[in-house]
């Protein structure tokens, strides 16, 4: 079966280069729109209790709605469009990075800090220069995660429209044919394995030797 | 919402069967992750290898893993089943290792010196020490299947990811879909805070 799914994909590689190039594309604007978004509000949250009570506990419960339904809310209002697809996915994009920036800022020792401004450094210094670098791998983790997650939903897209590897998993399914399944299925597979890896490696060498 | 309060009949129905999948596949994963984990547990560069390769294994999506099993199980319910199993079995052998080993060394040669045996030592002190964080395994395990049975309707194995597919093949049918959101959404959350309590109930008193 996986022979014939090779040749399938070989006689439609056009299409699977296609396919392939729009399932990147819809994944990357998902993670770029939740990292932009979700970092700043990482940094505020883990600066007030208030704000960090209220905005963790309203994604910790995102998190639990399965990602298909948080995909297939998004055709009603935005139709059978890539924007449907873009904006589900960085709904689902937003939970792990924002609980990771939080949760990252609230572990730099106080000590450290208080000893930043002991130096003379502004708030916006020690940000960047001393906060940012301690909590960078921490951050890149909850990306990593999201990032998986992303390119893994993007697969459902296909369903509303978004395109996607998962063109190959609608149509498989609409003929019946495991033969066409497997045709999305696994470069889907290997694309969030060297996501993972990736993103891994790149958290490894950011690091900060304790 | 209003799709819920015309069919509930057929809505309780469809929850029933996605309970009953997630139910099969997380029981059959509990029984294969406790001696995996304990027999893992004390061998550390064991534990990191299999570890490492579930890890591996989690990543892969759930839509892939399920149409990869298909040669192998057919394109019906056995494949999602199969693939719910192997996602809860991550992590649970995860936070079976992980409870095991938080145990303080000392209570275990407390335990040994005052002539407990091997059953007794896991009985008595191992399980009660560890439960909280596998219990915490089985919720996110849990939480996690709901969401890929809720995919598995596609490969025939119901529940209510059939209204959100079903939802999107008739055009129009948007009650369908805000109708399984609603429901499997509840399911999801109400199983986690249900949990979540139990941990807490059998959070270890120090």
């Amino acid at each position: 079966m996986l022979g014939q799914a090779f040749a399938y994909a070989v006689a439609h590689l056009h299409e699977l280069i296609a396919a392939t190039g729009q399932h990147l594309l819809l994944a990357t604007v998902a993670l770029g729109i939740g990292i932009v978004l979700c970092v700043p509000l990482g940094v505020w949250t883990s600066r007030s209790p208030v704000a960090a009570a209220m905005v963790i506990n309203a994604v910790n419960a995102l998190r639990v709605v399965p990602s298909l339904a948080i995909l297939f809310l998004a055709l009603p209002y935005f139709g059978l469009t890539f924007t449907s697809s873009a904006i589900a996915l960085t709904i689902l994009a937003l939970p792990p990075i924002l609980i990771n920036t939080d949760a990252a800022l609230r572990t730099v020792n106080p000590a450290v800090r208080e000893a930043a401004f002991g130096m003379g450094m502004t708030q916006w210094q020690v940000l960047w220069r001393v906060e940012a670098p301690l909590a960078l791998s921490v951050v890149i983790s909850g990306v990593r995660t999201a990032a998986v997650e992303v390119m893994a939903s993007a697969t459902l897209a296909a369903f509303i429209g978004g395109g996607g590897l998962g063109i190959f998993v609608t149509r498989g399914f609409a003929l019946y044919d495991t033969t066409i399944l497997l045709v999305g299925a696994v470069p889907v597979a290997l694309l969030t394995l060297v996501t993972e890896l990736g993103l891994s490696l790149l958290q490894r060498a950011v690091r900060v030797p304790v | 919402m209003s799709y819920i309060l015309d069919n509930p009949g057929l809505v309780f129905a469809l929850a029933l069967q996605h309970l009953t999948t997630t139910g099969l596949a997380l029981l059959v994963a509990i029984i294969l992750a406790l001696p995996i984990g304990i027999l893992i547990a004390p061998r550390r560069r064991l534990a990191t290898l299999i570890m490492g390769a579930l890890g591996l294994l989690y990543t892969i999506p759930s839509i892939a893993l399920i149409i990869l099993l298909i040669p192998i199980f057919g394109l019906n319910a056995t494949s999602v089943i199969v693939a719910l199993v192997i996602y809860a079995q991550i992590i649970l052998v995860r936070n079976v290792v992980a409870g095991l080993q938080a145990i303080d060394p000392a209570v275990m040669d407390a335990a040994r010196g005052m002539g407990m045996n091997g059953w007794q030592i896991w009985w008595r002190i191992q399980l009660p020490l560890a439960l909280p964080v596998i219990l915490a395994g089985v919720r996110i395990a849990v939480v996690v299947a709901i969401g890929i049975a809720t995919i598995g309707a596609k490969f025939s194995a119901g529940g209510l990811g059939k209204l959100l597919f079903e939802g999107i093949a008739q055009a129009g049918r948007y009650d369908k879909i805000w109708a399984g959101a609603i429901a499997v959404g509840a399911l999801a959350l109400a199983l986690n805070s249900g949990l979540a309590a139990l941990e807490r109930a059998f959070a270890v008193k120090t």
